[in-house]
Parts: C-alpha cells; structure tokens; sequence
C-alpha cells in the first residue's frame, strides 16, 4: 500500500471510530505524523495510528494491554487489541493535548518523572517483551554507518563501540523485569482529557522490560551535553526519587545507574541528527554538535560498570 | 568498576561536588581526570583565609554530572544553557526519538 493510500484509508477509520463515540461529532481531521515508522491521524476526539511495518502482533498485543491497565499512568487505548489495515496495524487513541513544542519552558518534568516512577514499580505482566530503547539506539547507529562518511561520526561510533553489549542490544538487558516505556521524550505527554486533565504518557511500541534509568537518560544526556539546564534536570530527577523511583539510588550520586543508557542516548541522538544533517547537506549547530563534543570525551572515560545497584 | 590493584569492586563517592571511586577491599582511590586537581583547588581554598566571593554566586551547588560532560559543570556561571534561547535543534531533540 503506497503512503497516500494509507493515510487516506487511516483518516476513514479514525472518521468512523469518532463518529462511533460522538454521532453529533464537530467533524475535524489532521494528519499528527507521517513518519516511515508511523502515520498518526487525528478526528475530533479520535486518534488512529498505523504502526511501523512488520510490527509484531504478538509484541504489540501486550504492550497495548499494559496500557489498557494503566490508565492513571498510560493513555489508554479505545480497542485492547490491534486492528488491521492491509498489511500495517491500527490502534485508536481518544485524543490528548501535547506539550506545546513552542513553549519547551513549559514542559511538565515532574509530572514526567511521577508517571515514570509509578510505571517502574508496577509490575509487567507476564508475556510482555523487553523495552525497545537499546534496539532504537542501535537502528540509528547502522543508519549513521549507511550514510556518506563525515568526520563527525568517528567519535559516535567509537563511543558506541565502548558501550557494554546491552545497551547496543547485543545481549539481554541486565534488568528483564522492571516495566519501562522505552523512548521518553516531551513528545510521548499528553493531557487527557483535552486539554486540562492529568498529564499521561502515550506511545507504547517500545514499552516492555528493562533497565529503568534508559527513561531518566534522554534528560540526563540533555543536561550532560550542557544543553537542559540544571534547574530542569533537578526538577526531573527529584521529583523521579520524591515518587519512590526505582531506576536511581534515592539519594545520593545517580551517575553510576544512568552513565551507560545516557551514554547510549548521546550516541543514539548524535547519530540521528548526524545522519539527518548529512541527508540535507547542511552543517551542525552548536547543539547538535555538543553532543558529537560530548561523544568525543566518552572515549578517555570508560563506562561505569554499575548499570544496576543493589536495592 | 574493578579495582585495577585488587579487583574487587570500587563504589562511587561524592566529596564536596568531586566524585571520587574507593576499593571495597584494599580501600585504594581512583581518581578521573582533572579530579586531583579539583581536590587540590578545594584544599586551597579551605587552607586560605577568606577567598572572595564568586561574582555570580549560585543560590544551589550544580547537580552531579558525568566526566564525559559538557565543559560548564566545572560550573562557575552555569555554563551557555540556552534557556530562554534554546537552539532549534535541542527544541526539535526535546520532541523526537
């Protein structure tokens, strides 16, 4: 099925699922993304979302279900299970408003960092497959390798090269029971119901078991590059230990849990927004390029090799 | 980390903002780059008898950070965190996988 079609048969059925929900529906449709990994439609209250090509029903089914259980923690979904249009799977969301990407001041970290504590200490129900982070970070790294050589990406991948075989998704993460979400970032908030209820977390195609600091280390690796500021990390981590999360020590340095997953985000950043500088044809900014800087410095310091502490 | 002497665990402690790593057996210290002399300036400082303060002092001591961090968290002015002139790309990052 070619993109156009898709979206095309996905705005029908987000259509028909509101109108299900609402009969006197204030008709309005917008295409939210169109990405290769995922085409997001929006009908007045309704989402649809086709999913990446070839996702597994067996791997999306119980992802799907945690979020049906959860719903203080997870938005929950309108169908618990997938449904299917030609060869992509769709599931159907109500509609939730986002952070406002114009206004990043305003991003909600504590709220973030409760959901994310309280998602940690609940337990993963049985048959629910590990968390996709270590495997995203490695599917940018071979998209970097892919693309035309550029001086920049010899410290990326050699900081990558550093990383314990876990974190490239090499080998089994050390933790394989621990709920996580698997790809935090101010995207995947949401106020449900529009636009004033409690702040949710959505997305969950790279939900499943691991290593609970991989959800701390997108901030981490942001205020480690220099780029979040301090306050707002402070904010983040506080209010992540103040809920009783699980993935840092509650007080004290957080460093050893975080160093190796905020390394692999560093690297996983680096090489998309390398690759996609290359694709363009047009140099790195500064932020871009602190994170290349900050690759580059990994190589003197080895990781630490406490991904896990006692608890 | 293993202890390079004895191989036994090293734990990871926080002193005055300098982090330094103590052997769980012979006791022996590990010490990051620049972490010596990090010890050194705050030996001077507490063996001096009033230094001046800061001219920016911050209200907090900044969070920990790692060694492989940005250069700031040596943190005297708190480094050029773009806060209210965030890069386009660091407000794009913020929102994507």
């Amino acid at each position: 099925m070619t993109a156009t079609a898709l979206l095309a048969e996905l705005t029908t059925r987000a259509e028909v699922t509101a109108h299900a929900r609402t009969p006197s529906c204030v008709c309005g449709t917008s295409t939210l993304a169109d990405r290769p990994d995922a085409t997001v439609v929006r009908h007045a209250d309704t989402v649809a979302k086709a999913h990446a090509p070839s996702t597994p029903v067996a791997e999306l089914t119980p992802r799907l279900a945690t979020a049906t259980r959860l719903p203080g923690i997870l938005l929950p979904p309108l169908a618990p299970t997938p449904a299917a249009l030609h060869d992509r799977l769709v599931t159907f969301w109500p509609y939730g408003s986002p952070v406002d990407p114009q206004d990043p001041d305003a991003a909600p970290w504590e709220e973030a960092a409760t959901l994310l504590a309280r998602l940690h200490r609940t337990p993963a129900a049985p048959g629910l497959p590990a968390m996709r982070g270590p495997a995203k970070a490695a599917h940018a790294v071979d998209r970097l390798r892919a693309a035309p050589p550029h001086p920049a990406a010899h410290p990326v991948l050699a900081a990558w090269a550093t990383l314990p075989a876990w974190a490239r998704a090499e080998a089994p993460m050390p933790d394989t029971r621990t709920l996580c979400h698997g790809d935090l970032h101010l995207g995947q908030l949401v106020r449900h119901p529009a636009p004033d209820g409690p702040w949710l977390l959505i997305d969950v195609d790279d939900l499943g078991t691991g290593v609970p600091a991989w959800d701390l280390a997108r901030p981490a690796a942001w205020y480690a590059c220099g780029l979040l500021p301090p306050d707002e990390w402070t904010r983040f981590l506080d209010a992540y230990r103040a809920a009783g999360g699980p993935a840092v020590p509650p007080d004290g340095d957080p460093w050893p849990a975080l160093d190796v997953p905020a390394r692999a985000l560093t690297v996983q950043t680096a090489a998309r927004f390398l690759t996609k500088a290359l694709a363009a044809d047009r140099p790195l900014d500064e932020a871009e390029q602190s994170l290349i800087d900050a690759c580059a410095r990994m190589g003197s310091v080895p990781p630490e090799l406490t991904g896990t502490f006692a608890k | 980390m293993q202890c390079p002497k004895c191989h036994a665990p090293m734990h990871t402690y926080n002193r005055n903002g300098v982090q330094i790593e103590q052997c769980s057996g012979c006791r022996g210290i590990f010490l990051d780059y620049g972490e010596l002399e990090a010890l050194t300036r705050l030996e001077s400082q507490w063996t001096q008898p009033a230094p001046p303060p800061p001219a920016a002092p911050q209200a907090y001591p900044a969070p920990a950070a790692p060694a492989w961090g940005a250069p700031q968290h040596g943190g005297h002015h708190g480094g050029h965190y773009g806060h209210h002139q965030r890069h386009k790309s660091f407000g794009h990052m913020l929102f994507s996988s």
